[in-house]
Parts: C-alpha cells; sequence; structure tokens
C-alpha cells in the first residue's frame, strides 16, 4: 500500500505500515454501518453458525425464535462477507492465497472458536465491533478476555516450538 | 426482534440487498486489514506487528458513531421499521467463560468467524478446516445446552 516510511517507534509497532489496517478497519465499520442505518440491527458474524445449524438440527438451543427467525438474512450476511473477501482478493492480487498455519491448530482452534463465541454470546464483530463502539461493559469485559487469553495462548503455542 | 418480517408480513425488497451490501463491505475490509490472514493476527498475538487494534479500533468508531448518532434521532429504520436504539447484551459469567473459550481457540488458531468467512472467498481453501471446526464446537455447546435445558425442564428445577 503506500506507507510512509515507518520511522521509529511506530516503525516498531507497525512493520508493516498502519494504512491497511486503518483503511480495512474503515471498511468493515463501514459494513457494519450500512446493515444498521437500513434495518437497526447490529450484525454479528457468529450467530450464523447457529442459526444455520437450525437448518439441520432439531435441537432445542437452535430452534429459538431468535435464530429461525433470523437465519435467512444471515445466510446472505455470511455470503456477502465471502463476496467482499472475494472481490478484495480479485482487486489486490492476492485471489488463491492460501495459508501456513496447520490444520490441526485451524480445526482445533476453530471448534474451541465456535464453542466460546456462542456461550459468550459473541465474537471479534459483534462483541469487539458493535460492542465496544457501543461502549457495551458486557463487551468491553468480553474482549478484554479473549484478546488476553488469545495473546497468552499464543505465546504459549509459539514457545512450544509450533510454526506456523 | 429485528430482521424479522414487518407487521404487514412483508419485508421490504430492499432488506436483503442491504444485508448483502454490508456484507460485501465487511468482507472487504476484513480482506483490505489482511484480518483474512491467520498469519498476520498471530503476529499480533506475538505482539509484533500491532496493526489488529487498529483495524478493531477504527470499525468500533465507525460502527459506534453510527449507532450513537442514529439511536439520538429517535428514529425507525427505514427497511424494517425497527426502532435505533443500542444493543443489549446481558452481562453474567457466560461473557467471560465464553470469551475465555474463545480466546484459546483465536490464539491456537489465529481466525475468527468473520474472518474465516472472507478468508473463503480470497480463495483460501485451508481455511475450511477452521470453518468446519466452528461449526462443531456451535453444535457442541447447543447439544449441551439444549440437553441441560431438557434434563432442568423434567426435574422442575428452578431455571
Amino acid at each position: 500500500m503506500f506507507d510512509p516510511v515507518p520511522l521509529g517507534l511506530a516503525g516498531e509497532l507497525f512493520p508493516n505500515g498502519v494504512s491497511r489496517y486503518a483503511i480495512g478497519g474503515l471498511f468493515v465499520g463501514l459494513g457494519v454501518t450500512v446493515i444498521y442505518l437500513g434495518t437497526g440491527i447490529s450484525a454479528g458474524a457468529s450467530t450464523f453458525l447457529e442459526s444455520t445449524l437450525s437448518y439441520v438440527s432439531k435441537q432445542s438451543r437452535f430452534q429459538q425464535f431468535r435464530f429461525t427467525s433470523t437465519r435467512d438474512w444471515r445466510v446472505v450476511f455470511t455470503l456477502g462477507i465471502v463476496l467482499g473477501g472475494a472481490l478484495y482478493g480479485l482487486a489486490f492480487g492476492e485471489f488463491g492465497w492460501t495459508t501456513e498455519v496447520q490444520w490441526w491448530r485451524l480445526l482445533f482452534g476453530g471448534v474451541l472458536v465456535g464453542v466460546g463465541t456462542r456461550v459468550g454470546k459473541g465474537c471479534t464483530s459483534g462483541h469487539g465491533v458493535c460492542g465496544v463502539g457501543s461502549l457495551s461493559e458486557t463487551s468491553l469485559l468480553n474482549v478484554a478476555t479473549f484478546v488476553g487469553i488469545a495473546i497468552g495462548t499464543a505465546q504459549v503455542v509459539a514457545a512450544l516450538g509450533v510454526t506456523p | 426482534m429485528a430482521g424479522e418480517t414487518r407487521a404487514d408480513g412483508g419485508r421490504h425488497p430492499l432488506f436483503v440487498p442491504a444485508i448483502l451490501l454490508g456484507g460485501v463491505v465487511f468482507g472487504f475490509g476484513l480482506g483490505l486489514s489482511q484480518m483474512y490472514r491467520p498469519e498476520v493476527v498471530l503476529r499480533f498475538f506475538q505482539l509484533t506487528d500491532m496493526g489488529l487494534l487498529l483495524v478493531m479500533g477504527g470499525a468500533s468508531v465507525v460502527a459506534g458513531t453510527a449507532f450513537a448518532v442514529l439511536s439520538r434521532t429517535g428514529r425507525a429504520a427505514p427497511l424494517t421499521g425497527t426502532q435505533f436504539g443500542k444493543r443489549v447484551k446481558s452481562m453474567d459469567r457466560n461473557v467471560v467463560l465464553g470469551g475465555g473459550i474463545f480466546g484459546v481457540g483465536w490464539g491456537i488458531s489465529g481466525i475468527c468467524p468473520g474472518a474465516a468467512y472472507a478468508s473463503l472467498g480470497v480463495g483460501n481453501v485451508t481455511i475450511l478446516y477452521a470453518l468446519v471446526g466452528m461449526f462443531v464446537g456451535a453444535y457442541l455447546q447447543g447439544y449441551v445446552r439444549s440437553t441441560a435445558d431438557s434434563a432442568a425442564a423434567t426435574t422442575e428445577e428452578p431455571a
């Protein structure tokens, strides 16, 4: 991107510059704003996991009205995110990039993400963006917890010599 | 609850397009911000690139400003008739318990739900491991809670 030469402390904290992070974050917030402005909904990404399971599972947890009545548009929201990622990849020549992080980290970590976001009532978008943005105490506590624990966990995993 | 059908039984024709557009902009942002790469998130956890804070911070400021300004108008959203207002999520021990479990999973994998959807869009098929894991995890907690709820109902324990 178009970063000025990183210098000093900023260069140490942000070795890859600040532009793409800041501008990308503005787009994420803009996406949330478009939906809220039109519909009054502050959308999070992880509810999709449970609302989509309501199509195929009769478990009472998933058959709650708050999931069955919103599952259709949540599928649309998620498809939009996938499409947005594809447009980005094509526009910036990154389409087809694949991660080198080992499959078992993604799978096992993913299971815990699935459990934790649903027990904790939200994820990085619902709590991290919408909740923090509206200064919700519930969300601030949740975000402080998951960011702190994630840093600690990743440090341990790295210390055990797992790369990437 | 917002996002259901309107009182007249139908949805505004622009409801689905608005959700789709918001999702596309959201996903594009997760691409631009590089959060679709677990490697970049893991670098934040190693405290060697603090970019993630700018992403979450920038997104929060934009969304929070929109929430605050629109809530103050006292008006209703044009496509649903839902009054603009603050989102409320109740505070209980699950907020910390769930956040802790999520944190361990995020620290191991470097990926969260929204970023995983965007990553799939970029063509990162390997992220399907994480997406399958997330569905399995969401199912497991739902199964356990459904079973606990029905057990509580049959023994008539206080909720």
